[in-house]
């Protein structure tokens, strides 16, 4: 959910943009971190652990921990907390390591 | 290759006061941040800080990194690479190795380093602790105040000092319902004033509680419940005083580490301190560490506050710059009053775990520079 009533802060949003999570479209704005997209759309699971298989969220939202990996425009392994949402993005869910095509 | 006389990493409160120092004595600096804008921690904190008035007390924190970060953009002597992470440092050849928007790598040739790269939040074992829905507070905090989402509806915050205070204010303030501030301590670590903000609002602060498991909704495998309990005086749970919260968002805030990998690269002697927050580099009073030419500030040299990462900045740089011959004969009495003004910001009782941290770790007079 956006926050669109702020007692300090105002949101400078960029544009919005199109991009599809496992095949779905969703909406987002242009230029923030495609994990914060997400979050608005209700996604929650980023990935599944290699070994255990488990569900991963993010953890730290700066880059630090590698607990937000996906898969972006085919390229595996991309920290969706930093990463920037560009328009017709294609997202998905990484199972593990990830392959490079 | 570029090359650079110092190369400040982090543009945090730290590290934008060294890149200004330096630059006010006359040094080409060149600032590195792995985000898309400068101020570090500041970017997020929309309450009043606390700290000496010199370092903008009662000042909101987003307004002093837009303060900062606005006189360092305008500095001709200044330059700033945003979206850049330093990924390593080559100690054969002093070359620092930056990642540039995730696709570009550029090598730079600096003479001098300013390390102020601040710290990461420290985790927390229990059942379940990687479910999604649960995150560092720091992060709930960046992805609400820098972007404008909230994480969930109802959220446990583990962890009463001031980060999970403040955190815990904003999430009310964005609307979001925070049903307890628990910690594992007898009493609140925070500041009163924070804490009396939040207990206004109605939010229980629970302390000898600590988390004891956190449960996922089946369905979606992300958190729907936390389970805590109570902690004895000897800091060990009491069976049977288990309480469920039904939480999507769990906010761990449990201390800060040092970001020191730049240093152990470098071979910086290490020590491990735990009232600076874990290792930190051997350093002397100018900032330097036992590798010459290398300095730290702010959090990275210990975790404190704003006010202290601002001054230690200050210091870092007009000793590096000092170290590169530049000097308009105000370095000494610069020099002196940044020292003073430390030592003052630790004086109290609040300052006494970080001078137990300091007295281990900073090697005595260390002039080498002056
Ligand atoms: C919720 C909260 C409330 C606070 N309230 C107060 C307060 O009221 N008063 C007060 O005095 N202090 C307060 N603080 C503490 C204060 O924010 C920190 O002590 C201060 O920001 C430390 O400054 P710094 O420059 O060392 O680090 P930071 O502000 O963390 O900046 C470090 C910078 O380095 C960058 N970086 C890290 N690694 C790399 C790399 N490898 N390459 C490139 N860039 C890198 C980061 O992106 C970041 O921008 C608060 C902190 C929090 C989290
Ligand atoms: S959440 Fe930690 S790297 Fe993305």
């Amino acid at each position: 959910m956006r926050i669109t009533e702020h007692p300090i802060l105002t949101f400078k949003r960029g544009r919005e943009v199109e991009f599809t999570f496992n095949g779905k479209k969703m909406k987002g704005y242009e230029g923030e971190p495609i994990a914060a997209a997400l979050h608005d759309n209700g996604v929650r699971v980023l990935s599944y652990s290699k070994h255990l298989h488990r569900p991963r969220g993010f953890y730290c939202a700066i880059g630090n921990c590698s607990s937000c990996l996906m898969t972006v425009n085919g390229e595996p392994n991309v920290r969706v907390c930093t990463e920037k949402l560009r328009e017709g993005m294609v997202v998905e869910t990484q199972k593990g390591r990830g392959d490079i095509k | 290759m570029k090359d650079t006389e110092i190369a400040v990493i982090g543009g945090g409160p730290a590290g934008l006061m060294a890149a200004l120092a330096a630059a006010e004595m006359g040094a080409r600096v060149t600032i590195i941040d792995r985000n898309s804008r400068l101020g570090g921690q500041l970017v997020k904190q929309t309450h009043k800080f606390f700290g000496s008035e010199k370092e903008y007390a009662s000042v909101r924190g987003i307004d002093i990194g837009r303060l900062l970060s606005d006189e360092v953009l305008k500095n001709p002597r200044i330059e700033t690479m945003l979206d850049s992470t330093v990924i390593g440092y080559y100690p054969d050849d002093g070359v620092l190795g930056v990642e540039f928007e995730g696709k570009t790598f550029v090598k730079i040739k600096p003479k001098k380093v300013v390390v102020a790269t601040g710290a990461s939040e420290k985790f927390l074992p229990f059942e379940n602790n990687d479910l999604p829905g649960i995150y560092g507070a720091g992060a709930v905090q960046t992805l609400m105040n820098e972007h404008g989402v909230v994480p969930g509806e109802n959220v446990l915050m583990v962890g009463a000092g001031n980060i999970g205070l403040i955190v815990s204010y904003q999430l009310m303030q964005a609307k979001v319902n925070v049903k307890a501030i628990i910690d594992a301590a007898p009493c609140i670590g925070g500041y009163w004033v924070h804490a009396s903000k939040v207990a206004r609002l109605g939010v229980p602060i629970m302390t000898s509680y600590t988390i004891k498991a956190a449960y996922p909704n089946e369905a979606t495998g992300t958190l729907e419940r936390a389970v805590i309990w109570q902690l004895d005086d000897r800091w060990q749970p009491i069976p049977g005083t288990e309480k469920v919260l039904k939480v999507d968002v769990i906010c761990i805030s449990v201390g800060l580490s040092p970001l020191t990998e730049i240093l152990w690269q470098a071979g910086c002697e290490m020590k491990y301190v735990p009232q600076l927050g874990g290792h930190v580099a051997v350093r002397n009073e100018n900032m330097e560490t036992t590798v010459p030419g290398i300095y730290v500030a702010g959090d990275v040299a210990g975790v404190e506050e704003a006010s202290s990462a601002m001054i230690e900045g200050r210091l870092a740089g007009l000793n590096a710059a000092k170290s590169l011959g530049y000097d308009d004969g105000t370095y000494s009495e610069k020099r002196l009053e940044a020292i003073k003004r430390l030592q003052n910001l630790r004086s109290g009782p609040v300052g006494e775990k970080i001078r137990q941290g300091l007295a281990q770790l900073v090697s005595s007079g260390g002039d080498y520079n002056a």
